[in-house]
């Protein structure tokens, strides 16, 4: 019998849950491919399984083209499934346009990856959050109700006061400010969750911080359900509660935020750590010990690698990798801490070693 | 050192005439020089892009040239002021010496064209004479250059990710095989593995070709690793200029150093970060004296008062040069 000792986190509520979530886009056939039957399609999502959680920060990190924004439009409903299931507070949910749109965009609120993007230029700070407001029926009554609530709003993502920006436009704000906006747009749904397609990457360390801070805020005293997409594994070790990592349409490891970025067990994972800007490797040597490590190139998604997505490039495949998809496999240093590789199954390990014997 | 490429002196870019005016760029001087990787780094609002579009003259309105040169020296032939091109000339110059990657380039591809068109037009305009399948296998090896399959090749920009459609630009910059790359924040969307491989595919290029590049971002961390040298950039000055290792091991301006403490760590302990207090200047009212002594913690009688210039911290600091008050050297060469 164990029983759970006081450091053990919490499990909190389940907000929102993927399983089996795919998505193949079909693709133009090429001349070359007329002769094959099916149609091409990119494999951008296979089979994710993910849960967020009331008051938690989630990340998910990856490749660029892994399928990152994917994942997010799926669990938005911007895009039909190829298969899977969306829970909402434990219902399967679909939805295509129309009244049940809005009825789950109220609960479930994306942020786009382009803060110089996501707001149109033609219009001020007001429009876009009492549009907001109102879609989601939360302007109130009267004129008073809207500017109580549009001030509340600019409060929350520290606009204040909010006579300053409530009149400006997107131009006349710094790329900081322009993400609060899209943030506090967000938030006049008043929803369960939270999207955020790489919130800060366009932004600079020091608006960065503020915007990243603001998320830990509203984890905290709105007890959201936040997912985090970033490439920016460093600031998910900071930010985020848990971090799922994703290579090529499928998630490769998951754990505890700092288990993953402090002993990454999958070795796409280690090689994405070993990545990271290191000021102590200075000029040159870097070029050089990226060639040794041998990262090769991201797969093509129209016909993925067999076996472990990850195999061309691994350093450390087996031939079983080159085969078998391998499953969640639990790594043993920290419960929760799992990697989709075969170096976490011992029989594997075991064969692979009597094959080089 | 080699010898410069582009020298730029004195520059002044403004936003507007007048009284109306905000001064965007005041009197930057910076040397690149041939084959070598210049990173400029500083605070969003710190002008930046605004120097990357007036050194080559692509400023939107209403950004007006105020004041100052850029002397471009071609591999062959004398040096050429820039900013006194006819307008004939100055397109020749941008299309065969230089090229650049724009901040948020990865929704300045068009839309309604395959990849493979937009890039086929961009080497067929640069190598007029070849084949057709000649361009398509070149337009293959760019992609995989910057880690995209051929396969997709075929792609409209919306069937890209933002990260994919970044590499697309920069692998149509360098089809160009220029002289002067200029690249303002190419890597933002990128994962750190790719961002490597793109890096490390520039600097083999560059060896390869001789081009040397403009390297801008707010990713201090990525460009200490990555550039020769490194210039800082705050309120529309450069306040500190350093080879990458010199500057990261010791910073001189207390604003640089604030950068460096700017980035959560992967490694070691966690740490509670600082960032930088306060908020950039307002460039319309722009602090006397040094602009960033409201922010600095280490500010001390001069610097609310009078303007630190640019300058060689010391006698043993060759390569280096710092505005700061702290090193008083600096501020004592004469303009
Ligand atoms: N509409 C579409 N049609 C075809 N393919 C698509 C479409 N949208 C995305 N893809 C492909 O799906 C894959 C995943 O894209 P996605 O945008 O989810 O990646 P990402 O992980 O968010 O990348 P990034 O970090 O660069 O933003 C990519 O290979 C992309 O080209
Ligand atoms: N069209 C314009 N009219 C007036 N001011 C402008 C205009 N474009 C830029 N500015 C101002 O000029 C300053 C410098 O802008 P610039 O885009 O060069 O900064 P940057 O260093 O590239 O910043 P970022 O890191 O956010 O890209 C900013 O304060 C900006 O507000
Ligand atoms: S499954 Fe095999 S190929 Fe894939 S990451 Fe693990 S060891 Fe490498
Ligand atoms: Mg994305
Ligand atoms: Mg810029």
């Amino acid at each position: 019998m164990t029983t759970p000792t006081t450091d053990a986190p919490a499990v909190r509520e389940e907000v929102l849950e993927a399983v089996g979530l795919t998505k193949h886009f079909p693709v133009s056939r090429r001349l070359g491919s007329l002769l094959t039957r099916t149609r091409p399609t990119v494999h951008a999502v296979d089979d994710v399984h993910l849960t967020l959680r009331r008051g938690q920060v989630t990340a998910l990190v990856g490749e660029s083209g892994s399928g990152k924004s994917t994942v997010a439009r799926l669990l938005a409903q911007l895009y039909p499934r190829t298969a899977g299931t969306v829970r909402l507070h434990g219902e399967p949910v679909t939805v295509r346009g129309g009244r049940p749109f809005r009825a789950y965009a109220r609960r479930v609120q994306l942020i786009f990856q382009d803060p110089f993007a996501s707001l149109n230029p033609v219009h001020t700070v007001r429009y876009h959050l009492t549009r907001a407001l109102r879609i989601h029926g939360n302007a109130g009554r009267t004129a008073a109700d809207l500017d109580a609530a549009l001030a509340k709003l600019l409060e929350r993502v520290s606009l204040t006061p909010a006579e300053r920006y409530l009149d400006k436009f997107p131009h006349e704000l710094s790329g900081g400010q322009r993400q609060r906006v899209a943030i506090a747009r967000a938030l006049g749904a008043d929803p369960d969750v939270l999207l955020a397609d790489e919130p800060v990457s366009m932004l600079d360390v020091s608006i960065r911080l503020g915007v990243l801070n603001l998320l830990r805020d509203l984890k905290e005293r709105l007890h959201l359900a936040i997912l985090y997409i970033t490439h920016d594994i460093a600031s998910a070790r900071y930010f985020a509660d848990e971090t799922l990592v994703m290579y090529a349409g499928r998630l490769v490891e998951g754990g505890g935020s700092e288990t993953v970025t402090q002993s990454p067990a999958h070795p796409y994972t280690r090689l994405l750590i070993d990545s990271a800007p290191d000021p102590d490797r200075i000029t040159g040597d870097a070029v050089a010990a990226g060639r040794e490590r041998g990262d090769g190139e991201p797969p093509s998604l129209i016909r993925p690698p067999a076996g472990c997505r990850f195999h061309p490039r691994c350093p450390a495949a087996m031939p079983r990798c080159t085969t078998d998809l391998p499953p969640r496999l639990e790594v043993g240093d920290r419960p929760d801490h799992w990697a989709a590789c075969w170096l976490y199954d011992p029989a594997t390990v075991a064969a692979a070693r009597e094959v080089n014997r | 050192m080699s010898e410069p490429v582009l020298e730029i002196r004195k520059l002044c870019v403004d936003y507007g005439l007048g009284d109306e005016a905000v001064h965007a760029v005041r009197d930057v001087d910076l040397t690149l020089h041939r084959g070598e990787v210049l990173g400029l780094a500083g605070e969003s609002g710190s002008g930046k892009s605004t120097l990357a579009y007036g050194l080559t003259r692509l400023l939107p309105p209403p950004g007006v040239i105020s004041g100052g040169e850029v002397i471009y020296h071609p591999v062959d032939g004398p040096p050429v002021d820039v900013l006194s091109l006819s307008p004939a000339r100055l397109r020749d110059f941008r299309w065969a010496e230089t090229s650049i990657v724009f901040q948020g380039a990865m929704n300045s591809l068009n839309p309604v064209h395959k990849v493979s068109t937009q890039l086929l037009d961009v080497i067929r305009a640069h190598e007029p004479g070849t084949t057709r399948a000649a361009r398509l296998a070149r337009a293959r090896d760019l992609l995989r250059l910057v880690g995209i399959a051929a396969d997709r090749l075929d792609s409209y920009p919306h069937q890209l990710s933002g990260g994919m459609r970044q590499r697309v630009m920069i692998a149509m910059a360098l089809a160009l095989e220029p002289q002067v790359v200029i690249m303002d924040e190419p890597t933002t969307a990128l994962d750190v593995v790719m961002q490597r491989q793109i890096l490390g595919q520039l600097a083999e290029l560059r060896e390869r070709l001789g081009f040397a590049v403009l390297f801008i971002t707010h990713d201090l961390s990525l460009l200490v690793e990555f550039s020769d040298r490194i210039a800082i950039m705050y309120g529309g000055r450069i306040v500190e200029e350093a080879p990458a290792g010199e500057l990261y091991r010791r910073a001189l301006h207390p604003y640089t150093d604030g950068l460096l403490h700017s980035f959560p760590a992967l490694r070691g302990p966690r740490r509670e970060l600082t960032g930088i207090p306060g908020s950039p200047p307002d460039l319309r009212a722009m602090p006397t004296g040094c602009a960033f002594h409201p922010r600095c913690p280490r500010a001390f009688t001069p610097c609310d008062a009078e303007l630190p210039l640019l300058g060689p911290p010391g006698d043993d600091d060759p390569g280096r040069a710092v505005a700061c008050w702290l090193h008083p050297a600096a501020a004592a060469v004469p303009r």
